[in-house]
């Protein structure tokens, strides 16, 4: 049997060391092969992204090879795919190759893309992306005050971001001593300041008293950047002198190319993770288009299902489990404090009050990444 | 006329109806329609409320067996 692994990212990197471990004999038998097909050597943890852009982690903290991360008996080939032939149970590299496979997963991520508001490349700071993060850094080290606005575009990988973002604008802010000089606001694109009932009821309190101003129902229409507004879709504007973003974001091109799913976003089944109409094919991570936060907890709790089912299927002839909507996200506070969200389809998180211990953990879990992308955690 | 796109977006938590809507809007051609499915009671409120301050269309908003649906139109 030939299991082939597109993308090897969060998701698709513990997924592939999942089914490697559990088949590994059939592995050595040659009975099965895996191969993973992915278009950089590099594996980088995105959200150490986040504390690249506070100055908190350097970026060679937070990237290693992706050779180094694989179980042995993974091939895996730097040659990115660019057209996906389901019909016929092939994929074609850019290098030209053609791998057939029995089974195919499918975890190519996704990517903050700028056309979609004009002006907002020219004006705006990100820690969403590599050279963002470092920019960011650069330049709130610089600021020495003014109005401050974060601005969100959908859909947004780590929902939780804004808000994070939000808080540790506010602590940098502080600890440079000045706040004082720093007008905050925050924008979100529905009607109160978090998806998640639970999260906002709680962050509202928090950013009253770290005196955040906000507005609700703001979805960025564009930035005028010769006066520094951003206006909104909802007819409303927000000046800055810093414009920090959370970008909208699409699924690869090459998944709209293919015709695998609108906006790149592959339709997928919420329990199975199979890709519609495609039995062989598992979709994970950012690039389904399950209604949920697109995280690698997310991509994580997914693994485990599809690495157990496709071992189970090889065994057996059919699939044991099914995804239950898992997610878990460390909410980063002021006064390295964090708390944390855990749900799933059905039940709703519950927010306590942020720790010093939680941040501990989370800042734990930046090191941990490593063994838990493994598969080892 | 367009054709009427189904927004699944029940038993979710996040990012919710209304950010899969506004996705899904973003997409969307002008003229087209979508039913967006939910077992949020808010939507019932945000939804039209957002339709109305960007100013698209709110064709139909009913809850049947315990899930709203709320078909909307782009207009622009
Ligand atoms: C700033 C920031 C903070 C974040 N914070 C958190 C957090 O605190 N907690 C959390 O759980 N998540 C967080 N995330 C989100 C998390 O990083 C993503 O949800 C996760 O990486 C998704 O995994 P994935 O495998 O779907 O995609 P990715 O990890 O993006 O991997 C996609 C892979 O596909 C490959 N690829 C692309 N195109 C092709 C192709 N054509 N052929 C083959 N391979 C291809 C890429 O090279 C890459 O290896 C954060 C993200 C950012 C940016």
């Amino acid at each position: 049997m030939k299991i082939l692994f597109v993308g090897g990212g969060m998701g698709g990197t513990i997924v592939a060391n999942n089914v490697a471990r559990r088949l590994a004999r059939e592995v050595r038998e040659g009975k099965v092969q895996i191969t993973m097909l992915s278009a950089t050597d590099q594996h980088w943890y995105q959200p150490g992204l986040l504390y690249v852009a506070f100055g908190k982690m350097g970026m060679n903290d937070i990237v290693r090879e992706q050779t180094s991360l694989l179980e042995p008996g993974i091939q895996f080939f730097v040659d990115p795919v660019e057209e996906f032939e389901l019909a016929q149970n092939k994929v074609r590299t850019k290098g030209g190759v053609v791998h057939d496979y029995d089974m195919l997963v499918i975890a190519t991520g996704c990517e903050a893309v700028y056309d979609e508001v004009p002006g907002l490349a020219e004006t705006s700071e990100t820690p969403y992306t590599r050279e963002g993060a470092v920019r960011m850094f650069k330049r709130l080290r610089d600021f020495e005050g003014g109005k401050v606005a974060v601005v969100v575009g959908v859909p947004h990988k780590c929902p939780i971001a804004p808000i994070e973002i939000t808080f540790m604008l506010h602590e940098f802010f502080e600890k440079r001593g000045i706040r004082d000089k720093v007008e905050l606001k925050y924008t979100y694109p529905i009607a109160r300041i978090h998806n998640i009932e639970n999260i906002a009821t709680w962050a509202v309190p928090e950013f009253e008293r770290m005196e955040v101003d906000y507005e609700t129902f703001f979805n960025m229409k564009e930035v005028d950047v010769e006066n520094k507004i951003v206006h909104s879709e909802e007819g409303t504007e927000k000046e800055f002198d810093l414009l920090v973003t959370v970008p909208p974001h699409r699924g690869m091109k090459v998944i709209e190319e293919n015709n695998l799913g609108e906006g790149g976003w592959i339709p997928t089944d919420r329990y199975s993770l199979q890709m519609e109409g495609h039995e062989n094919v598992y979709v994970l991570g950012d690039t389904s288009n399950l209604p949920i936060s697109k995280t690698g907890s997310t991509a994580h709790f997914q693994s485990e299902v599809i690495g157990e089912n496709i071992a189970s299927i090889f065994r057996t002839g059919s699939a044991t489990r099914e995804y239950d909507g898992k997610v878990y996200c460390f909410i980063e506070a002021d006064q390295d404090r964090a708390t944390n969200a855990c749900f799933n389809y059905i039940d709703p998180p519950e927010i306590k009050a942020p720790t010093k211990s939680m941040h501990m953990l989370k800042m734990s879990y930046n090191q941990w990444y490593w063994s838990s992308a493994r598969g080892l955690l | 006329m367009s054709e009427t796109k189904v927004v699944d977006a029940r038993n979710t938590f996040c990012p919710g109806p209304l950010m899969e809507l506004i996705s899904f809007m973003k997409r969307a051609d002008v003229g087209d329609q979508m039913e967006l499915l939910s077992t949020d009671d808010g939507s019932a409120n945000d939804v039209p409320q957002w339709i109305a301050k960007v100013g698209h269309e709110l064709v139909s908003n009913e809850k049947i067996d315990d899930v709203w649906h709320i078909v909307v139109k782009k207009v622009k």
